[in-house]
C-alpha cells in the first residue's frame, strides 16, 4: 500500500473512532443542561442525581472526544499537507475559528463543571452546562462548515498556486454547510436519545431505580422522537442540496447509471461496477429518484455513465451505506413513535424496553454510514471539482504512515475497550455510581 | 506593521502561552511516579491539574489551527516534516488526557498503575519533543524547496536538539514542581519544594549551556546583534529565571510559579525574536526557508483572522482567569472525598 491509501486509512479509523464520542456529548449535553435546570427549579435531588449519573458517562466520552479530535486536526499538517498548503487560506481559518470562538470555552467550562459544585452557586452551576452545550453545538457548526467547503466550495479563488478566500460570509453561511450541520446535529441528538433510552431500558427491565429511569428515558424519549423526524425531512431536503451539487455523489448514493427522466427508485437492488448496470433491481417505483432529487417526476437525473470511470465514487459502498442509513433513519422514527404511544406503560412494555436496549448501537452505525456516504461520496475528489485526494497526500516516507497507522490501531483499540469497559460498567451500576 | 510581522508574534504567543499553561501539567504528571509516594498523594497530584488541563491543552488546538489559518504552508511544511515527533506527542498526549479520566473510575491498585504509567508517560513524551521540534526550528531542518522532509525521526535527535529537549523538560519539571508546591500541603508540598530548589540548578546550567549553544548551532544572534537593544529580552528572561529561586528560597510559591511562567513565556519567544521573520529553517538552501512572508495567507484571511483573534483571545484569556482564580485553593484530603474527584 502506498502513502496515499495508509494516509486515507489512518484519517478514516481516526474520524471513525473520534465520531463514535463527539455525537453523545453534542446531544447529552443539552440533555444534561435540562436535568439540571429542572433540579434547579425544582429542588428535587432526583434531578441533581441524573446530572451527575448521565454526567459521568458525558465525561468519559467527552474526554475521549477531546483527545482523538487534535489527532485530527494536526493530520491535515502531516499527512495532506499538499492539501492543507493549497486550501489552508480558507480551510484553515474555519478550525482556528472553532479553536478559538468556541472549543476553548467548552474545554474550560468542562472542568468548572466536574469540579465547581461547591464553587459557584447551583444556578450559575447549571448555565456553565447550558454554555457548554452552547459552545459544543458552536464547534460542530464551524468543523461541519470547513467539511462542508470541501463538499461544496463557495467563495474561493485560484490564485497564486492555491485557494484564496474571495468571500468569507459565502464560506460561514454555505449553504451545504446549514444542510449538514442540522443533519449531524439531529443524528447527534437521536444518538444520544438512544443510549439514554437504552440503559434507562436495562435497568426499567430489571425493575430497579424505577422513577430515576423512567424521566430519564422520558426526556429523551422527546428529544429521541423530534430529531428522528428533523432527521428525515431535513435528510430530504439534505439529498436534493447533493443532487443539485454533487450529480456524481447523488447517482452513487441510488446506483443510478443510465441518465434519465422520470428516473426510478427501487425497493431492491445489487451494483455491478464492472459492468457499469445493477445486477439486481426489484420493485422499481416509477419517477421516485426524480421526484425525490427535483421535487418533479419529470426531472433528469444525471447517471454515472455521465461521469468519466476515474470521477466516479466507489459505487457499492456509498450506495450500501445510504440506503442502510435511511432504514435505520426510518427506525428510529418509528421506535420513538411506538415510544410515545408508550410513554405511561413503560413498565408493562417489557417487549418494548427489550427492543430499545439493543437499539443502542444502531444510531452509532447509522452516524458512521452517514460520514461513509459524505466522505467516499465525494471520491475521487478531496474538494470537490477542485483537488483530487491522490494530490493531497504528504510527500513523506511509506514506512512512516504504515507505523503511525499501527500505532492508530493498536493505541485506539486499547483506548476504545477501556472506555467501553468504563462506560458499561458505570451504565450498570446506575446511580449508585455517584452514591 | 504588516500583518504577516502582527501574525508571527501572535503566532509565537499562543506557542507561548501553551508552554505556560499545558508547562505545569506535564511537569506534575512527570513527576508523578516520584514525588506520588501514596495513592492518596497522586490523587492530589491529579486533582492539582484536574480542572485545569483541558482548557490548557486547547492553547495547542489553538496554535495548531492559528498555524493553519495564518501560515498555510507553515502547517503543511512543518507538520508533515516533523511527521514521527508529532505523531508521538499526540499519542503521548491522549493517553495523559484519558489517563486523568479514566483512572479513579475503578477503586483497583492495578488498574491505577496503569494510568500512573501512561500520565506519566504521556507527559514526558511531550515535554522533551516539544523541545527537540523547537530546537530543530531554530537550527535548520533538511527541507528541499518542494517542502519534502529528507530525514528521519533520529535526524531530529541531534545534540541541539536533545539539549532543546532536556531544557524543555527541566522548564516544565520546575513549573510543575512549584504548581504542585502552591496546590498541596504536607510532606507532598515540602517534597514538591524541595524537587523545585533542586531542579533549579541544573535548570540554570542547562539554560545557559542552551544560550552559549545557539550561538554556536543556529544564527539566532544575527538579529540580536543588529538590534543589540533585542538583549534586554533575553537579561529579563534570565532575571525571570533568578527570580524563580529567590521567592522559593522565600517560600512564596505563587511568586515563584509567576517567575517560572515568564520564564517559560520569553524563552518561547527567545528563538523567535532570533529567527524573525524567519519561521522553519531550511540547512539545505537558505532560499528554501519558510518565513512569515512566503508561507502565509491572503490578506483577506490575515485581517479576517486578526480582527477574530483581537476579540476572542483577550475574551478566553479573561475567563480562563476566572476559572484559575476559582481552583486556586489547594487540593486537600477532604477534596479527595468527593464523588467527582480525579
Amino acid at each position: 500500500m502506498d502513502v496515499l491509501m495508509l494516509s486515507r486509512l489512518q484519517f478514516a479509523a481516526a474520524t471513525f473512532f473520534h465520531f463514535l464520542f463527539v455525537p453523545l456529548t453534542l446531544g447529552l449535553s443539552v440533555m444534561l443542561a435540562i436535568m439540571e435546570t429542572r433540579y434547579v427549579r425544582t429542588g428535587d435531588e432526583i434531578y441533581l442525581k441524573m446530572t451527575k449519573f448521565w454526567g459521568k458517562l458525558f465525561l468519559i466520552n467527552f474526554a475521549i472526544g477531546v483527545v482523538t479530535g487534535i489527532t485530527l486536526e494536526f493530520q491535515f499538517g502531516t499527512n495532506w499537507s499538499r492539501y492543507s498548503e493549497f486550501m489552508g487560506d480558507i480551510f484553515g481559518a474555519l478550525l482556528a475559528i472553532e479553536a478559538l470562538g468556541f472549543f476553548f470555552l467548552e474545554s474550560i467550562l468542562l472542568g468548572v463543571w466536574i469540579f465547581g459544585w461547591r464553587k459557584i452557586s447551583k444556578k450559575a452551576h447549571a448555565i456553565v452546562m447550558w454554555l457548554i452545550a452552547f459552545a459544543s453545538t458552536g464547534s460542530a457548526l464551524w468543523i461541519i462548515t470547513a467539511n462542508a467547503w470541501m463538499q461544496h466550495p463557495v467563495g474561493y479563488v485560484i490564485r497564486n498556486g492555491r485557494a484564496e478566500l474571495e468571500s468569507f460570509a459565502a464560506v460561514a453561511l454555505n449553504t451545504f454547510g446549514i444542510f449538514m450541520f442540522i443533519h449531524t446535529v439531529s443524528a447527534a441528538y437521536i444518538l444520544s436519545a438512544f443510549f439514554v433510552m437504552g440503559i434507562s431500558a436495562y435497568h426499567l427491565l430489571k425493575k430497579q431505580h424505577v422513577e430515576f429511569f423512567t424521566k430519564s428515558f422520558r426526556i429523551a424519549l422527546v428529544f429521541g422522537l423530534i430529531f428522528s423526524f428533523v432527521a428525515i425531512v431535513e435528510g430530504h431536503l439534505h439529498g436534493s442540496h447533493v443532487a443539485e451539487t454533487q450529480p456524481a455523489k447523488l447517482a452513487a448514493m441510488e446506483s443510478h447509471w443510465e441518465t434519465s427522466k422520470n428516473a426510478p427508485i427501487y425497493l431492491f437492488a445489487f451494483p455491478d461496477e464492472a459492468n457499469e448496470k445493477n445486477s439486481i433491481e426489484i420493485g422499481p417505483i416509477p419517477g421516485m429518484l426524480s421526484l425525490l432529487s427535483f421535487h418533479s417526476t419529470d426531472a433528469e437525473v444525471k447517471g454515472l455513465k455521465d461521469f468519466p470511470p476515474e470521477e466516479r465514487p466507489p459505487v457499492l459502498i456509498t450506495f450500501a451505506s445510504f440506503k442502510i442509513m435511511v432504514g435505520l433513519g426510518f427506525y428510529f422514527a418509528l421506535a420513538t413513535s411506538i415510544g410515545w404511544l408508550r410513554r405511561n406503560r413503560l413498565m408493562e412494555s417489557p417487549w418494548y424496553l427489550k427492543l430499545m436496549l439493543y437499539s443502542i448501537p444502531l444510531p452509532y452505525i447509522a452516524i458512521d454510514l452517514g460520514w461513509t456516504v459524505a466522505e467516499v461520496g465525494r471520491q475521487p475528489w478531496i474538494v470537490y471539482g477542485i483537488m483530487k485526494t491522490a494530490d493531497a497526500v504528504s510527500p513523506i516516507a511509506v514506512s512512516q504512515v504504515a507505523v503511525s497507522l499501527a500505532a492508530f490501531i493498536l493505541v485506539y483499540g486499547l483506548l476504545g475497550a477501556a472506555a467501553f469497559y468504563l462506560i458499561i460498567k458505570i451504565a450498570r451500576k446506575g446511580p449508585e455510581a455517584v452514591a | 506593521m504588516d500583518l504577516q510581522t502582527i501574525w508571527f508574534f501572535l503566532w509565537v504567543l499562543l506557542w507561548a502561552v501553551y508552554f505556560v499553561t499545558d508547562g505545569f501539567d506535564l511537569g506534575v504528571g512527570s513527576l508523578l511516579p516520584i514525588l506520588g509516594k501514596t495513592n492518596e498523594e497522586k490523587r492530589i497530584m491529579y486533582n492539582s491539574i484536574g480542572p485545569l488541563w483541558d482548557g490548557n491543552e486547547v492553547w495547542l488546538i489553538t496554535a495548531g489551527g492559528v498555524t493553519f489559518a495564518a501560515f498555510p504552508r507553515l502547517y503543511a511544511v512543518m507538520f508533515s516534516s516533523l511527521y514521527s515527533a508529532l505523531m508521538l506527542i499526540l499519542f503521548a498526549l491522549i493517553l495523559r488526557g484519558v489517563s486523568l479520566e479514566f483512572r479513579g473510575k475503578v477503586d483497583d491498585p492495578r488498574w491505577h498503575k496503569i494510568w500512573d504509567t501512561c500520565m506519566c508517560v504521556g507527559s514526558l513524551v511531550p515535554a522533551i519533543l516539544f523541545g527537540v521540534a523547537f530546537a530543530n526550528i531554530f537550527q535548520g531542518i533538511p527541507i528541499d524547496g518542494d517542502g519534502v522532509y529528507h530525514g528521519t525521526l533520529f535526524t531530529l535527535l541531534n545534540p541541539y536538539g536533545l539539549l532543546g529537549g532536556v531544557f524543555f523538560l527541566l522548564l516544565f519539571l520546575v513549573h510543575g514542581s512549584i504548581w504542585l508546591a502552591v496546590k498541596s500541603e504536607g510532606n507532598l508540598h515540602d517534597r514538591a519544594a524541595d524537587m523545585a530548589n533542586k531542579l533549579w540548578p541544573v535548570l540554570l546550567v542547562v539554560a545557559v549551556i542552551f544560550l552559549v549553544a545557539s550561538a554556536f548551532a543556529t544564527s539566532i544572534y544575527d538579529n540580536y546583534l543588529a538590534h543589540p537593544v533585542l538583549f534586554i529580552f533575553i537579561l529579563i528572561t534570565v532575571l525571570a529565571l533568578v527570580g524563580i529561586k529567590i521567592f522559593l528560597a522565600k517560600k512564596s510559591y505563587w511568586k515563584a510559579w509567576f517567575s517560572s511562567a515568564l520564564t517559560i513565556f520569553l524563552a518561547t519567544f527567545y528563538g523567535f525574536i532570533g529567527l524573525f521573520p524567519r519561521m522553519f529553517l531550511s540547512n539545505m538552501n537558505p532560499d528554501y526557508t519558510l518565513t512569515a512572508f512566503n508561507s502565509s495567507s491572503s490578506s483577506l484571511t490575515l485581517t479576517i483572522m486578526l480582527v477574530l483573534a483581537l476579540i476572542f483571545v483577550p475574551i478566553v484569556l479573561v475567563y480562563q482567569f476566572w476559572a484559575y482564580n476559582l481552583f486556586k485553593g489547594k487540593v486537600t484530603k477532604e477534596d479527595l472525598a468527593y464523588e467527582e474527584a480525579y
